[in-house]
């Protein structure tokens, strides 16, 4: 079984994402919210840190996180699978545990 | 499937306790079971009945206490992290001798056991908080 790491911090604010990408483990779910959903934009300094582990782990954004920021779902990386709430709560049942970068 | 919950930030600080009350919320709707949701650090501070946030913005205290009402949801705040924050039940009112309460309803103040007690009785814990 797999684990869901969760990161709810900007990769531009905190180094949570970079560290939770560098531990994670091959095949686990990593969901990005809060601030963490600019993580899942295109054209950022950080988009091939994600554009590299796409296929190698999941990657989840929260759907009402990203766009209560007012981004365009147009500029999501692509790979990367949009979820609510509802979504979330079955990516922590799907999953082993939930470890949270914060 | 059980679920518990750690809420590690304080209300209107960035939204850890929105984040945690719109998942534990998705989570009962979907028909799972939550076991506790235990407040700690400044996530404490989302158990006092005095906030008065404006009447257009989310009231997160009532919030929490509303869906507690629905669920008969089991909300605890640390003691000790209460303590440091002033946060205070009619027990902590009598044996700190302060002259006043201020804990919301469907709140309860407890110890770092109810944690680990939770972390060991439900299938998942998730944290939510700086």
């Amino acid at each position: 079984m797999s684990d869901l790491h969760t990161v709810n911090k900007s990769p531009f604010e905190k180094n949570s994402l970079e560290s939770c990408l560098r531990l994670s483990k091959s095949g686990s779910a990593i969901l990005l919210y809060e601030d963490g959903v600019y993580g899942a934009l295109k054209g950022t300094a950080v988009e091939n840190m994600i554009a590299s582990v796409v296929g190698d782990r999941k990657i989840y954004v929260l759907g009402p996180d990203y766009k209560a920021r007012g981004l365009d779902e147009t500029r999501i990386i692509d790979g990367v699978e949009v979820v609510d709430y509802a979504g979330f709560v079955d990516l922590v049942e799907a999953n082993d545990k939930v470890q949270a970068w914060v | 499937m059980k679920f518990s919950i750690q809420v590690n930030e304080g209300p209107y600080q960035h939204q850890a306790s929105d984040s945690a009350y719109q998942f534990t919320k998705a989570a009962l709707e979907k028909g799972h079971e939550c076991f506790r949701i235990f407040f700690y650090h400044d996530g404490v501070l989302n158990g006092t009945r005095l906030t008065t946030p404006p009447q257009d913005d989310r009231n997160i205290v009532k919030n929490w206490t509303e869906l507690a009402e629905k669920y008969d949801l089991d909300l605890v705040v640390c003691v000790a992290a209460a303590q440091r924050r002033g946060i205070v039940d009619d027990g902590e009112a009598e044996r700190n001798g302060k002259d006043a309460t201020n804990i919301a309803p469907k709140f309860r103040i407890s110890g770092l056991g109810q944690l680990v007690e939770a972390a060991i009785q439900s299938d998942r814990l998730v944290v939510f908080g700086d």
